[in-house]
């Protein structure tokens, strides 16, 4: 597929040109034989693809309105890949929104403006906005899933797309379509036309999505958060995807992400939000290097990828006061299989060791094995082979249904909103392994307080059901109820890849610390994040598809991966060019 | 509502919950907007909740509401249409119609009450039963309520009756045993999805014995839907009590009922047709008001959950 070929296939007719007049300015009309640079060279000086101007969105809310985003002013240069960096809450979706014309009914544009390609658009309704989308205008939401009718085939959606930008009839469209997932290297276009959104993969998905917003040959792309429901490695390709795309379609590009060093890594210029407010912004290699702000050097120092060595020290200490009491492994894992239905195998012949009182990290992709080898450890698995020992106790192949000594091992769950009763309130949720053990009410009450109080949860947020709690909070509660008693072992499963990296960091402080408190306490941490790993574990093992391909020590892990999918998975961490502790 | 869609809600009160994430959460978060809020209440609820309350009223101390005596004959003025004195005129053996529907409120929906009490003990039971223990007990009781659900309700009833003898109560226990069934299937199907949950899993791996998941944590979070079915089986109850008495299976005249005055009433339809209609009219609203409270309630378990 060359980019000439592209241009044939997606130039728009004659209708779709009055859809705005400055829109056809500056979109592709460009006749087929011209190269698509003349596309990024309008015929004004060149207008900013986007220019935010001293914006201000509140949300009303019981009368009142609420501020969201508080004079923010930025640009997208024409041609750039610019990233808005901010945890949640900071107001990157909404600045999103107000850009493309998607703001929720409840929200008020108080004060700024918003240009795109030099238009105006903070005033245009909804009639006006439809010229604009998709032909000036590509949208990329962030859950792929989600965002795609689960009844209509990936080449309906995209052919969609493709109709509602430009008058073309159905056939046209269909192969239009094709032509767009063959842009987005979806592999066997032709056929997966015809599949459903269940039938791709998650990589797939962020791709059908990505040429669903191109459909219309829009100059400006909006991606929000594209990659944060996938892994490292598929996140890694779709990345290069935008990146590619971006210079063969001459796109301006706008990636709204939590993580700051994918943004220093992929864009040339980084705005950064807090609380509404742009604290900074400027060229990427700049700010990384010297961030003027002290909330972007804080949201730096959260991010794994760029802090490797951030529990160095910490680490060594334990190790120094373990080796003086070593007894036997805490968990040991021989010969184990495990396959569903008898046919499909999901893990073959693994062996883990997990040593007392040292973090071992399992990772892997998402159908690995690792989540199944958790459950299997923590006993709520039945397994068809080998065998499984937690502090020399051997668990049984099917498991009893109710957890005979919870005191041995504990785990929490990757969703703890779900994995709490929604009805109780957190300190009852909290209490409640003492109350099972037989303890009486006041005093587990007054133990959990005491604990939730060590992760750091307030009173009155422990009188509160856990749907109230924040996502990083709700996290800390499942920690606090799976130490009340005082287990040797916790399995953690991805305990924070649902929380942004500032809130990431807050918890893995509080594991360390817990830590630091019991240096007995031993942690298998499940990840698919491999830069995470990289700074908290000591030991851990590599599954690719129930196998394990790499197993030891994590600094010889890293240094001398055997395999090239651990080789993959190392290189997939995102390096932000110059930055240093 | 909306904060529980946004998981991560900062913990100050800043930016209220904002769910525009795509073009599908969108359309969606826009049709919650556009109904009404959790707590406003249109003025069709409130007046279904002012007549149930009369009703309680009813139930309670009739004489405050209707100060006559419900059983005084007074043949000089039998069968008079409305007036002043008699709102609702007068029977054949002259009887005060209004006075007699308030106090035939009583037979009419304590037994309702039974009924329901009795609907929900065995649907309850059964349900929990057959969603929790599963395996062949859930196939055995599955086939049970297919069995009790295939049978008409008011046929079951009468079935009942016959077997336990005529009277109100009675006719209250049959119906309420007609529906165990439709209580069972709401009750299984909440108690399998609950059954399944992470939360409940997660209970056990901490120790909890099965017994105790199921009181603390299964039962409270399936009995909501199952609670919000009373206000339409209530509804259901009336209607069928009172056509087991229109039948002549249930009250025992001269004792008010509804279904009775209504049986009575019907003799007169050309002379006198308020026999008829009033209470007919009375056990019609009766039910709508149930059954839009089931509604209303509804709306705010959704809204509180």
């Amino acid at each position: 597929m060359t980019t000439h070929d592209l241009d044939l296939d997606l130039t728009p007719p004659v209708a779709v040109a009055a859809a705005a007049a400055a829109a056809a300015a500056a979109a592709p009309t460009a006749p087929t034989a011209e190269p698509p640079e003349a596309t990024v060279t309008p015929a004004r000086s060149a207008p900013p693809a986007i220019s935010v101007d001293a914006l201000s969105i509140g949300y009303s809310s019981g009368g009142r309105i609420v501020p969201t985003v508080i004079e923010a002013s930025f640009e997208v240069p024409t041609g750039s890949t610019t990233a808005l960096v901010g945890e949640s809450g900071s107001g990157k979706t909404t600045i999103a929104s107000a850009i493309s014309g998607l703001l929720a009914d409840n929200a008020r544009w108080l004060t700024g403006g918003v240009h795109l390609l030099g238009q105006d658009v903070s005033r245009l309704g909804e009639r006006g906005w439809q010229a604009v989308r998709g032909s000036i205008l590509g949208y990329v939401p962030q859950d792929p899933l989600g965002s795609l009718d689960p009844l209509q085939t990936v080449g309906g959606h995209v052919a969609e797309s493709v109709r509602q930008a430009r008058d073309v009839p159905e056939r046209e469209a269909r192969r239009i379509a094709r032509k767009l997932l063959e842009t987005v290297h979806i592999a066997d276009a032709g056929r997966k036309l015809a599949a459903y959104p269940h039938e791709l993969s998650g990589g797939q998905l962020q791709r059908v999505l990505i040429a669903g917003a191109l459909a219309g040959t829009p100059s400006v792309l909006i991606a929000d958060e594209p990659t944060s429901a996938l892994d490292v490695t598929v996140q890694k390709r779709v990345l290069d995807l935008l990146e590619e795309l971006r210079e063969e379609l001459s796109l301006s590009v706008l990636l709204i992400t939590h993580d700051l060093s994918l943004a220093a890594e992929r864009s040339d210029r980084v705005v950064v939000l807090q609380h509404g407010r742009v604290v900074e912004q400027g060229a990427s290699a700049q700010v990384a290097a010297s961030p003027s702000a002290p909330y972007t050097l804080q949201l730096f120092r959260d991010v794994p990828a760029l802090t490797p060595q951030k529990y160095a020290a910490a680490q060594t200490a334990l190790q120094n006061r373990r080796e003086s009491a070593e007894t036997g492994p805490a968990v040991q894992v021989t010969a184990l299989s495990k396959s569903f239905d008898g046919a499909h195998r999901v893990l073959e012949d693994v062996d883990v060791t997990v040593r007392r009182g040292e973090i071992h990290a399992l990772v892997g992709e998402s159908g690995s094995g690792k989540t199944t080898l958790a459950r299997i450890i923590a006993g709520l698995t039945a397994f068809d082979a080998g065998t499984v020992e937690v502090a020399g106790t051997p668990r049984p192949r099917t498991p009893a249904i109710v957890n005979p000594d919870p005191s041995a091992l504990q785990l929490v769950y990757q969703n703890p909103l779900a994995a709490l009763d929604p009805r109780r309130r957190v300190v009852d949720l909290v209490a409640e392994p003492l109350r099972i053990g037989g303890t009486a009410r006041a005093q587990a009450r007054s133990r959990a307080q005491e604990l939730l109080r060590q992760v750091g949860i307030s009173e009155e947020a422990a009188a509160r059901h856990i749907g109230r709690l924040s996502g990083g909070q709700r996290q800390r509660v499942a920690i606090a109820r799976a130490l009340i008693l005082s287990p040797s072992t916790l399995v953690l499963d991805e305990p924070t890849s649902a929380l942004d990296v500032t809130v990431q960091a807050r918890i893995i402080d509080l594991l360390f610390a817990l830590r630091t408190e019991e240096p007995a306490l031993t942690m298998v941490f499940i990840s698919h994040d491999l830069s995470l790993v990289r700074q908290i574990s000591d030991s851990m093992t590599v599954l690719q598809r129930g196998r394990v391909v790499d197993q030891g020590p994590a600094e010889e892990v890293f240094a001398a991966p055997t395999s090239a999918y651990t080789r993959e998975l190392i290189e997939a961490i995102p390096q932000a060019p110059g930055v240093r502790e | 509502m909306m904060s529980i869609l946004t998981p991560t809600a900062p913990p100050t009160r800043r930016p209220p919950p904002r769910t525009t994430r795509g073009p599908v959460s969108r359309a969606r978060s826009s049709r919650a907007r556009s109904s009404r809020g959790p707590t406003s209440l249109g003025i069709v609820d409130i007046a279904a909740m002012l007549l149930l309350a009369l009703l309680v009223i009813a139930v309670l101390t009739p004489s405050l509401l209707a100060p006559g005596d419900p059983l005084g004959t007074a043949t000089v003025q039998a069968l008079d249409g409305p007036s002043l004195t008699h709102w609702l005129g007068t029977d054949y053996l002259g009887r005060d119609l209004y006075t007699r529907i308030v106090h035939g409120a009583r037979t009419s929906l304590s037994a309702s009450a039974v009924a329901v009490a009795v609907g929900l003990a065995g649907g309850l039971a059964l349900g929990i039963v057959s969603g929790y223990l599963g395996g062949w007990v859930d196939a055995v009781v599955s086939r049970l309520i297919d069995v009790l659900l295939s049978v008409p309700g008011l046929l079951l009833s009468m079935v009942i009756i016959v077997a336990l003898g005529f009277g109100a109560i009675n006719a209250a226990i049959a119906v309420g045993i007609s529906s165990i069934a439709s209580f069972a299937r709401v009750t299984r199907a909440e108690v399998l999805t609950v059954r399944t949950s992470s939360y409940v899993e997660a209970a056990q791996h901490q120790g909890s014995s099965r017994w105790r998941t199921l009181i603390h944590h299964i039962l409270p979070n399936a009995v909501g839907p199952v609670a919000s079915l009373i206000p339409l089986q209530f509804g259901g109850s009336i209607v069928w009590i009172s056509s087991l008495s229109f039948l002549g299976f249930g009250a025992v005249p001269p004792h008010p009922e509804w279904g009775l005055l209504v049986a009575e009433g019907r003799q007169y339809l050309l002379s006198a047709p308020w026999l008829l209609l009033a209470p007919g009219a009375v056990i019609v609203i009766t039910v709508l008001a149930a059954s839009h409270l089931q509604g209303v309630l509804g709306r705010i378990r959704r809204t509180t959950a």
